[in-house]
């Protein structure tokens, strides 16, 4: 009950009440938080529920971003469909790049996927695409950006403001996507894997295949996250996706809360509009972030593995009983001896 | 019944079960030792996760061998391990659906079975209660439920009594002792402490560096001077 007003109030705010009293540079960013809010729910699921640690995510972003854009190029196929489509395809990258990971654990993983993400870097700033040039590659010798079309937004959804909307209600049908997988079958043979691998072989659990599935999943929500940003940036450009950023992602969703979909949405805070404020409003080096990430990092490993999620609600109750406390002793008469 | 023969398991110079023959005929049969006998290697052969060297295992007349290691629970091999295993990020009732979800049991069935499956181990607190938040009888119990649900054949249960209190492990070996009748499967438990191996099981054998050294009833084999002997660690010496 209190789940579900929680949520419906928290959609209500952003549907409804940001885009009032926001100006567009703030939505846009808004919209960026909801797209990479999208990404770290899909690391959560490899990490937070099946405890695989992909440090390649972002690099998937990219290679759905990639993947609508010259999917919209050749076809022009409506906007639901190429979000389908687009998380389609990277689902099915995202899965050929987990295949080999599958036997590796821990460290490993990370190591593999990181190495993949290192290799989307390298690929994508190879290729170039879209510089203008025509044919399947659309690479042309001499850069010439003045004919390139962006990729097109739905319909309903051009100006900036209805484009936001739009992507929160994506965002939102991804997470229930994700939510609905937790509380079934897959979400307990995850949380078998994750407590036990062992012990979840001897329940019966196919290992692989939810391994595997875990992975389909995370990649599908991240491919329609990165046919979501196609549409919001119009061309992409290889240097939005570095392979450290994918450590970037990994670090907020970490101090967000890797266990619950709302550490998801303050990732994508951190991720998104933490660097906005530190910069367009404050003025700040956007350098200084990673001192706080750092920080925030030390602080899930130490004293609080469930992230913000979990140690603000603590924190805000220890406060509240302190407050308590303090006043009891004013109202006692405030001479304690 | 499970038919064990010549059964051997080699690592890298040790010989952790050698040449073993045994026979559970049903019910609840205790498997005994001292530390290092070969008792979880041999769990660990049921289960699929070692491959003897030699030998072969019949459990009702199929060859549990051959079968893939996540196969043998739809098969209705169930276990539990030294250190408690149950999930605790998971509601006491998913812990024991998600068990019967990979039993090859119906849906239809799921809620009535697990429902009764928590019934039948005692367990008090509420099934939405999340096992993290459990004493260690009650997570127990939780494995022991994850055990029977879902038309189990053979339960293997690996010291579910360790770091309990007397009398818990006393209500503890009540619930075994009850399994085979319930659920018609056969039950293999695997105890230090020989109240409970002598309270539960009907047969108990006992294994020694990997080898066999007794199997039979469970009074006779307790009194079985090779088993004292190997317990007291005096076999040599003397």
């Amino acid at each position: 009950m209190i789940r579900g007003a929680s949520i419906a109030v928290f959609l209500l705010i952003a549907l409804f009440a940001l885009p009032r009293l926001f100006g567009s540079d703030w939505i846009t960013t808004f919209t960026s938080v909801a797209i990479y809010a999208i990404v770290a729910a899909g690391l959560g699921i490899l990490y937070g529920r099946v405890g695989m640690i992909s440090l390649g995510q972002i690099a998937l972003l990219g290679i759905g971003t990639w993947t609508a854009t010259r999917l919209d190029y050749a076809t022009g196929m409506p906007f639901p469909l190429l979000l389908l489509a687009t998380g389609a395809i990277t689902c099915v990258i995202g899965v050929l790049i987990g295949l080999p990971a599958l036997r590796l654990s821990g460290l490993f993983l990370a190591l593999i996927t990181l190495m993949a993400a290192g290799a989307v870097t390298v690929v994508l700033t190879t290729i170039d695409f879209p510089n203008g040039g025509g044919g399947f590659t659309g690479h042309a010798a001499f850069v010439d950006l003045s004919g390139l079309k962006p990729v097109e937004r739905p319909g309903i959804a051009m100006a900036d403001t209805p484009y936001y909307r739009y992507v929160v209600v994506i965002a939102a049908l991804m997470f229930l996507l994700g939510l609905l997988h937790v509380a079934s079958k897959p979400g307990r043979a995850w949380a078998a894997i994750r407590e036990s691998e062992p012990a979840a072989l001897a329940a019966g659990v196919n290992i692989i295949r939810y391994k595997l599935w875990a992975f389909a999943l995370a990649s599908f929500m991240t491919g329609v996250a990165g046919c979501l940003l196609a549409a919001q940036i119009g061309t992409p450009k290889a240097f939005g996706f570095q392979t450290q950023d994918s450590i970037t992602l990994f670090a907020t969703a970490l101090i967000g809360g890797v266990f619950s979909l709302w550490g998801a949405v303050i990732a994508g805070v951190f991720y998104q509009l933490v660097p906005f404020l530190f910069q367009a409003q404050w003025g700040l080096d956007v350098n200084f972030l990673y001192i706080l990430f750092g920080i925030g990092i030390l602080q899930v490993l130490l004293t609080a593995p469930g992230g913000i999620v979990q140690q603000f609600p603590k924190d805000m109750a220890n406060l509240a009983r302190l407050i308590v406390g303090l006043f009891r002793k004013v109202t006692r008469g405030g001479s304690p001896q | 019944m499970i038919e064990v023969e010549s059964l051997t398991v080699r690592f890298a110079g040790v010989t952790p079960i050698d040449a073993v023959n045994v026979v559970f005929p049903g019910g609840t049969c205790g498997l005994i030792g001292p530390n290092g006998a070969g008792k979880t290697t041999f769990f660990n052969v049921l289960s699929g996760f070692v491959r003897p060297a030699e030998g072969s295992i019949k459990a009702f007349g199929e060859n549990l061998l051959s079968m893939a290691d996540y196969k043998r629970a739809r098969w209705g091999l169930r276990r539990t391990f030294q250190t408690e295993m149950a999930i605790e990020k998971l509601s006491v009732y998913d812990n024991v659906a998600m068990i019967h979800e990979h039993s090859g049991a119906t849906r239809a069935s799921r809620r009535s079975d697990v429902l009764a499956a928590i019934d039948f181990v005692g367990l008090e607190t509420s099934p939405k209660a999340r096992v993290g938040g459990l004493g260690a009888r009650e997570r127990r119990l939780v494995e022991v439920a994850r055990a029977v649900v879902g038309s189990p054949r053979v339960v293997l249960l690996d010291e579910p009594a360790a770091r309990l209190p007397d009398e818990e492990t006393t209500q503890l070996g009540e619930v075994i002792h009850r399994i085979p009748d319930r659920f018609g499967a056969l039950v293999i438990l695997v105890d230090h402490d020989m109240s409970l191996v002598s309270a539960c099981c009907e047969t108990t054998a006992v294994l020694d560096f990997g080898k066999l050294i007794a199997s039979g009833p469970t009074a006779e084999v307790l009194r079985n001077e090779h088993v004292v002997r190997a317990y007291l660690g005096t076999e040599d010496t003397l």
